[in-house]
């Protein structure tokens, strides 16, 4: 547009891209230096893995929303797509265990479930942007309130709560792990790592960051747009639902009050990452720095008492607000 | 000469990060002369247009305004003083209409309210100058590239500007509009305002230009009155050696049919299209601007939809994505590097390989590979420019020259070139229609589609015209001349077609 003519003197590029990169990190080395120095179990190896355990979920479906706002979308549904895809696995696994037992069997047909039902989700929301042309904003606003209310009705407006035995079979995949490390934490870092190589290295990755910056030259240039946007959608469904399947054995139940807010703490840590919001340029470890910034501001206000921690969405919803001026700054370069 | 110099540059250099880019400039803009600076692609003529109408500061030396030191902390300030600048791209509000563009932030007012009236009025008088017949009204989005453009030089005939800078106006405009712009910068000129503007088409340069500046890498190499060069001369002196022929030999031998097309219609723009395409044939498609070309050939390639009957190597097909054209050899050159062919916040790598990715990746993609076909580029289409800037910041000819070698990358057998040359210096034109007629040679099948119509004599094997969205008539060999095009191309006899040529 029209940025190139206008922009006076644009920064050498070196200077930019290390303040973009330099900042979410930043961030987290002071919030971690105030963390310690407000209390000393902060640092503790308990509190670190707990900080990230409950961080992972949100992690999972921030690494696939990176994806969609990176190709240029947006998913909204995402909160209540994940308390919809937990009632209706631990529905169908309850009303599966009588037939097959407590045991792996049944685990695993959850687990299918909340895959199969992500997925679907998250491709229902693909269609209607890319085939239907409608705008993702409005697609996932509608899907939000249809999935809340789903779950509102599959629950009959109380709680679904997983049968007392399976749960207790079904925990150690939130509670257990290896080294000291739990299950949540591993998946999350599976995800990343996995997440990192596609947005980095692949066609399908370079892919994304084209459809998001220009439309029109990614098509002119053969690439398959409608494709591309499809696929971020299903990615990130898919993705919901393995953090459904992480989440499950926290708590046992779903109800109408699960995941609300995730889709807003999703999109804030791709922001604070550094993920352009209107598209074409993402990264996926920035989205883990914003999401990791956002749970240490929890932790720390649940840790001190300095500030009451009623006040940490609006430390959160602070430093959102600051993530993108300073993107904006770092990108105008005046 | 400088003396009476409204506006000129004294020792001007300027850098990018570690790369200085414009060396010791001097130029001086003198009232009531028509100043032109040329030089190839990269040479730094938008780059010094920028510093001298504020847009840029430079790195070292002096900015005279009326003989004083300036400095223009923003454009406004310049344009304040009298120093208006048109951009080489384009500088509009796509959603805004005609006369909210030209209006933008000098809007007429009556108490608290706009004076709509007053500004359409105004805005009527401007384009009936200009013999552009856009409705004020229309959305600037939906104009082709050269009203466009002649929105943006009512914007700048708006203001009582004393210094006019015009960064390569014609490169989207056809001769007729040329020489409408060019009787207002003749007009401009009476009046006493001091004009500066760079080209490409060098015999524009020589019809209008008072003085003349020569630039090659960054500095500046003949400066003077334009009568003592003509544009041998100026050729000579922008690429630094001696020009010979502009374009290859014909020495094409068609072989078997590659494209045929039977009926081809892109609804509300153009009906009907028929032609046949044989490997080695460069065909060329002339016309006026809104003829119809750009849309019958991305229509073709699935980039809008079509109907009509196409053969590719004898065997019917239908296209309604560009993945598919792509994957039968066929491909689309845009005309639009900036907004459909290049993503300007992106490096050249990721542009370059954008088309044929699949190409460099097994899995992941392989960057060594990507360098080493940068590499290759660069040499192969002589892009200039540092690799790490952004494309955005590129020339316009480099990038013109990095869409090309994008292009190439996915080894089209039929290749659509629209506007292969716009914005591209006379050395570059050589080299790109010498490597056109290779490509030809090796067996493909091209069209280009130009609006120069030299470009489309000397080039093609044969040329179609095409007026309101048909084919009006198929010229080759002796009978294509310019008059015979315009004739057909405007639909009218002989005679009364020589004010447009
Ligand atoms: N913002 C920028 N950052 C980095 N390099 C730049 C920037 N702007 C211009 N350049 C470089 O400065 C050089 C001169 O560019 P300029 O646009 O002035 O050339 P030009 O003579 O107008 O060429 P053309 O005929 O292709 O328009 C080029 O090598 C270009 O890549
Ligand atoms: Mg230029």
């Amino acid at each position: 547009m029209t940025d190139i003519a206008r922009a006076p003197a644009a920064r050498p590029r070196l200077g930019r891209i290390r303040m973009g990169v330099i900042g979410p990190i930043l961030a987290l080395v002071v919030l971690m230096a105030i963390g310690a120095s407000m209390n000393e179990n902060f640092l503790s190896w308990n509190n670190m893995t707990n900080v990230l355990a409950r961080s992972a979920f949100i992690g999972i479906i921030a690494v696939g929303m990176t994806f969609v706002i990176t190709a240029g979308g947006l998913d909204l549904s995402v909160g209540s797509m994940a308390a919809f895809v937990a009632g209706l696995m631990i529905l169908v696994m309850n009303l599966a265990l009588p037939s097959m037992g407590v045991g792996l069997p049944v685990v695993m047909l959850g687990v299918g479930v909340a895959l199969l039902a992500g997925l679907v989700a998250g491709l229902l929301n693909g269609i209607f942007v890319t085939a239907l042309r409608i705008e993702p904003f409005i697609v996932t606003l509608g899907s939000m309130g249809i999935y809340r209310s789903l779950v509102t009705w599959l629950a009959d407006g109380g709680t679904l709560s997983l049968d007392f035995g399976l749960r207790t079979f079904y925990q150690p995949v939130y509670y257990g792990g290896i080294f000291g490390i739990s299950w949540p934490i591993i998946v999350f870092a599976i995800v990343v790592i996995i997440g990192e190589i596609i947005m980095r290295g692949t066609a399908f990755g370079r892919h994304c960051a084209a459809v998001g910056s220009n439309e029109q030259v990614a098509r002119y240039s053969s690439v398959r747009v409608g494709r591309v946007r499809l696929m971020t959608y299903a990615a990130l469904g898919l993705l919901v639902g393995i953090a459904v399947v992480m989440y499950v054995p926290r708590l046992g139940s779903a109800s109408s009050a699960t995941g609300v807010l995730w889709e807003l703490e999703a999109i804030a840590a791709v922001i604070i990452g550094g993920t352009f919001l209107k598209g074409g340029f993402g990264r996926v470890w920035g989205t883990v720095l914003g999401v990791l910034i956002l749970s240490m501001i929890g932790n720390i206000l649940n840790l001190t008492d300095f500030v009451s921690p009623y006040l940490n969405g609006a430390i959160q919803g602070a430093i959102i607000i600051l993530a993108v001026v300073l993107q904006r700054e770092s990108k105008a370069g005046h | 000469m400088s003396g009476a110099a409204v506006l000129s540059l004294r020792q001007v250099s300027r850098s990018f990060g570690p790369i200085e880019v414009l060396h010791g400039v001097d130029i001086a803009l003198s009232p009531g002369r028509v100043h032109a600076l040329i030089g190839e692609n990269g040479a730094g003529k938008s780059t010094t247009m920028k510093i001298m109408a504020g847009y840029q500061p430079p790195s070292s030396g002096e900015v005279l305004l009326d003989g004083a030191v300036t400095t223009f902390a923003t454009p406004g300030e310049a344009e304040a003083r009298g120093i208006s600048m048109i951009h080489q791209e384009f500088n509009l509000a796509e959603p805004l209409s005609v006369e909210q563009n030209i209006f933008l932030g000098r809007e007429l007012k009556r108490g608290p309210f706009l004076d709509k009236r007053a500004m359409r009025a105004k805005t009527r008088e401007l384009l009936e100058r200009l013999e552009c017949r856009v409705s004020p009204d229309r959305l600037v989005s939906t104009l082709s590239n050269s009203d466009k453009q002649m929105v943006e030089i009512a914007k700048a005939l708006l203001r009582e500007t004393r210094v006019l800078i015009m960064d390569e106006p014609t490169a989207v405009l056809t001769s007729a509009e040329t020489a409408i712009l060019l009787r207002q910068v003749r007009a401009l000129r009476q009046a006493g305002t001091a004009v500066l503007f760079t080209s490409h088409k060098l015999n524009e340069v020589a019809e209008i230009a008072d003085d003349l500046t020569i630039m090659r890498d960054g500095a500046v190499v003949w400066s003077g009155p334009a009568a003592e060069m003509d544009e041998h001369a100026m050729a000579t002196a922008m690429v630094g050696r001696e020009m010979s022929d502009l374009f290859p030999p014909k020495d094409g031998r068609p072989g078997e049919v590659a494209l045929e097309l039977r009926g081809l219609t892109v609804p509300g723009f153009s009906r009907d299209v028929s032609l046949t395409l044989r490997r080695g044939e460069i065909l060329g498609i002339a016309g006026l601007i809104g003829s119809g070309r750009t849309e019958t050939f991305e229509g073709l390639c699935g980039l809008r939809p079509a109907t009509g009957e196409v053969r590719v190597n004898g065997q019917p097909v239908r296209i309604s994505e560009p993945w598919q054209a792509q994957a039968m050899g066929l491909c689309y050159l845009t005309e639009d590097r900036k907004t459909r062919g290049l993503l300007l916040a992106k490096g050249m790598r990721e542009n370059l390989t954008l088309q044929a990715l699949r190409q460099f990746s097994r899995g992941l993609i392989d960057t060594r590979a990507e360098e080493a076909a940068l590499d290759e580029a660069i040499r192969e289409f002589d892009i200039r420019g540092s690799r790490a800037a952004l494309v955005g910041n590129l020339s316009g000819g480099n990038q013109q020259k990095l869409l090309f070698a994008k292009t190439m990358l996915a080894d089209p057998r039929i290749l659509i070139i629209d506007e292969p040359t716009r914005g591209i210096d006379i050395g570059t034109k050589q080299q790109m229609y010498g490597f056109i007629r290779r490509l030809a040679a090796e067996g493909r099948a091209i069209v280009v589609i130009s609006s120069e119509m030299q470009e489309v004599i000397g080039l093609a094997d044969s040329i179609l015209v095409m007026r309101h969205g048909r084919v009006t008539g198929e010229l080759s060999g002796a009978e294509a001349t310019e008059d015979a095009i315009v004739r057909l191309a405007m639909g009218v006899a002989p005679t009364t077609a020589g004010t447009a040529a």
